[in-house]
């Protein structure tokens, strides 16, 4: 009982921390259908800044986290509008190439200006104690991110299918031409989205830190895990993407305490016969 | 001045320089430093050159009287088939006389048959597998072995009332090392492994494998785990969960090195660690070894991987003065396997047979002094030899 306890309370704290990398994916990738493999850069961008504002500028934590976001989504939206725009009609092998050697741009200017070190962003004694659940005891950050992951989640879906912005977005993925003969202002839509996803992977750059450390390989060494989420979650799903981060969470969490020997081959089997189940997301028939 | 003067003065400058320069080379002792200069492990490569810069800064810029030029090759991660052909070149095109260097195992096991070939005396700066040494008798190490650090800290855990252990380490090479170590020595000693944790080397969460520990009913966790961000996860881990309240003690070998310690916070007070350089030790062979640093680079961070550097130039230095400057490999390892002197770790010599170094490990505890995290040693377990080497 305690066993499957801890399997189910780690395991949706870990898929959580998933999911709130890989929302801003999910915006980028699944909404907008701009294959963003920069995506892990733009959470390092929002989880150095929030680093670098609570340590040497000594912010408080809830002021640093909400500026460094706003600085990600602005560094979003101007490279959106200078470089990333022309990409969107271009084929998805150019844009892959284009956004992976941004990365690599993004890693080499990381090491350079901060150094190779891991950056520690400094949490407020709330969030740095343990929280008791009872049975066990649970880091106060952890339940902060699940808390975040809800809200997200059930914020983008509602701005995407109850709002004017998500018609306006949707009509201008899918038809941009018909859209803009409409009097929709396309090229806003696609900047506001675009900069929102950078700001949402920021986000997950700052939460998601405490499980996976900010240095300069962040940009691609957590991306793999984050295209697998979106992936098995279903192309512009939010929702899916919610329950395949958590799904695929408690089963990696399961193997770590039943089978840690066999490495992580039970989360990329589950992603397997997910994706082989539901090829098209996981909410989707 | 017309073009044909413009040419000839030109051909004369040009003579003029390759003339000096080769002149210049054909005294200076050239040293191959193999490491990481670039990528995830770049910070390894900066170790290295600080400590290997600030020991020929701080002996005037001269080795023996002699010029000494350094030739940095970057490998990358660990790519033996890289290293090779690196390695090659610097022994054909190059000439080194003297090679060091090399933070994985995988690098120096694939250089052995070059440096085997060439007679190159080559120093070990980090690579920490036991076995290496045997590989060619060219090689000499100033670093330590996980079975050095290891075998000590057992036997005082066994001596100090711990009765049962869980290991915890990172499923790989030295992981799987550090555990057979502990795991031989505390048997050994009376003590019982309750179980054995090999965690993933991807991981991230270490939360599960916490609880694991903190299930086993041991009363404390030896571990080893890669530096960088898996030590940090594990570490806050430890602490959130609260191991350290429950009373299951913390006892690992690198994980509180210097590079890596003030990132941990205050988490890190209190872990416990057999190690065999503090960067807190006391002593003025260290005092000078931190100032030649800081000259250097005032950011300069003296850990195991820049005193091994430096002590691996201590060990040239000696090998360039038995042969005169001459390249004799037989004869500067011959030189290389009497050596004992001060270093900024403490008294330490090369053992003739082995060729790793023999050195006092600490007993140390993370402790705050002068506002920053310090490796405060407790006691000394005294002169240690490599004990993976007889297995």
């Amino acid at each position: 009982m305690q066993l499957l306890a801890n399997v189910l309370i780690d395991g949706l704290a870990y898929g959580m921390v998933l999911f709130i990398i890989a929302v801003g994916l999910s915006v980028t990738l699944g909404l907008m259908r701009f294959v963003n493999l920069a995506h892990g850069a733009f959470a390092m961008i929002g989880g150095y800044a929030a680093a670098l504002l609570t340590r040497e500028a000594q912010w408080s934590f809830w002021v640093a986290v909400p500026a460094a976001l706003a600085l990600t989504a602005a560094i979003g939206a101007l490279l959106e509008a200078l470089v990333l725009r022309h990409l969107y009609r271009r084929s998805e092998l150019e844009q892959v190439l284009f956004t992976i050697g941004l990365a690599f741009f993004l890693i080499a200017l990381t090491n350079a200006l901060a150094g190779p070190q891991v950056q520690l962003i400094v949490l407020p004694p709330l969030l740095a104690q343990p929280v008791d659940l009872g049975f066990r005891t649970l880091p106060a950050q952890r339940l902060l991110v699940i808390g975040a992951g809800l809200l997200v989640a059930a914020a983008a879906a509602w701005t995407v299918t109850r709002t004017r912005f998500g018609v306006w977005l949707r009509a201008a993925v899918d038809h941009p031409d018909t859209a803009a003969t409409l009097g929709i202002p396309i090229r806003t839509v696609q900047c506001a989205s675009f900069a929102a996803g950078a700001g949402l992977a920021g986000l997950g750059g700052v939460l998601g830190a405490e499980l996976m450390p900010l240095e300069p390989y962040y940009a691609l060494k957590y991306l793999v895990l984050v295209l697998v989420v979106v992936a098995v979650g279903g192309m512009g799903s939010l929702p899916g993407s919610l329950l395949a981060a958590v799904v695929l969470g408690t089963v990696e969490t399961a193997s770590k305490y039943l089978a840690s020997e066999w490495g992580n081959l039970f989360f990329f089997l589950a992603m397997a016969v997910l994706l082989a189940w539901r090829p098209n997301g996981l909410l989707k028939r | 001045m017309s073009s044909k003067h413009r040419i000839a003065a030109s051909l004369t400058s040009a003579c003029l320089i390759a003339c000096t320069s080769f002149g210049a080379s054909a005294q200076a002792i050239k040293v191959g430093i193999v490491g990481p200069f670039s990528g995830p492990f770049a910070h390894y490569g900066t170790l290295f050159k600080n400590g290997a810069e600030a020991y020929i800064a701080a002996q005037g810029g001269k080795l023996a009287g002699k010029d000494v030029e350094l030739i940095y090759r970057d490998t990358g991660g660990p790519n033996p088939g890289q290293t090779k052909t690196l390695v090659q070149e610097l022994i054909v095109k190059d000439k080194v006389d003297y090679l060091g260097g090399f933070v994985f195992t995988p690098n120096a096991f694939a250089v052995a048959p070059l440096i085997q070939q060439s007679q190159t005396p080559t120093v070990i700066f980090n690579a920490a597998t036991s076995s290496i040494t045997d590989k060619s008798e060219f090689f000499v190490r100033t670093s330590y072995t996980l079975w050095q650090v290891t075998v000590p800290l057992a036997q005082w855990a066994a001596k100090n009332n711990i009765k049962k252990v869980v290991t915890a380490v990172t499923d790989y090479g030295p992981g799987i090392d550090a555990e057979t170590a502990w795991k031989s020595e505390f048997t050994k000693q009376g003590g019982t492994v309750v179980e054995s944790i090999r965690m993933p080397i991807s991981t991230t969460d270490f939360s599960p494998f916490v609880q694991r520990i903190k299930a086993s009913g041991a009363q404390a966790v030896y571990t080893f785990l890669p530096g960088g961000p898996p030590n940090l996860g594990f570490v806050k881990a430890y602490n959130e969960n609260g191991l350290a309240k429950a009373g299951i003690q913390f006892l690992g070998t690198a994980e509180t090195d210097e590079f890596d310690l003030q990132k941990f916070g205050d988490a890190a007070l209190g872990l416990t660690t057999a190690f065999h350089y503090s960067a807190w030790h006391d002593s003025t062979a260290n005092r000078k070894f931190i100032e030649a640093l800081k000259k250097r680079d005032p950011n300069a961070i003296a850990n195991y991987a820049s005193v091994g550097a430096w002590d691996g130039m201590f060990v040239i230095h000696k090998m360039i003065e038995a042969t005169g400057g001459q390249r004799d490999g037989l004869k500067a390892i011959a030189a290389a396997r009497t050596l004992a002197w001060e270093s900024p770790r403490g008294p330490v010599r090369i053992d003739p047979k082995t060729r790793h170094i023999v050195q006092n490990v600490y007993l140390r505890k993370v402790e705050k002094a002068d506002g920053q995290l310090v490796n405060k040693e407790l006691q000394s377990f005294g002169p240690q030899i490599d004990y993976g080497l007889d297995k």
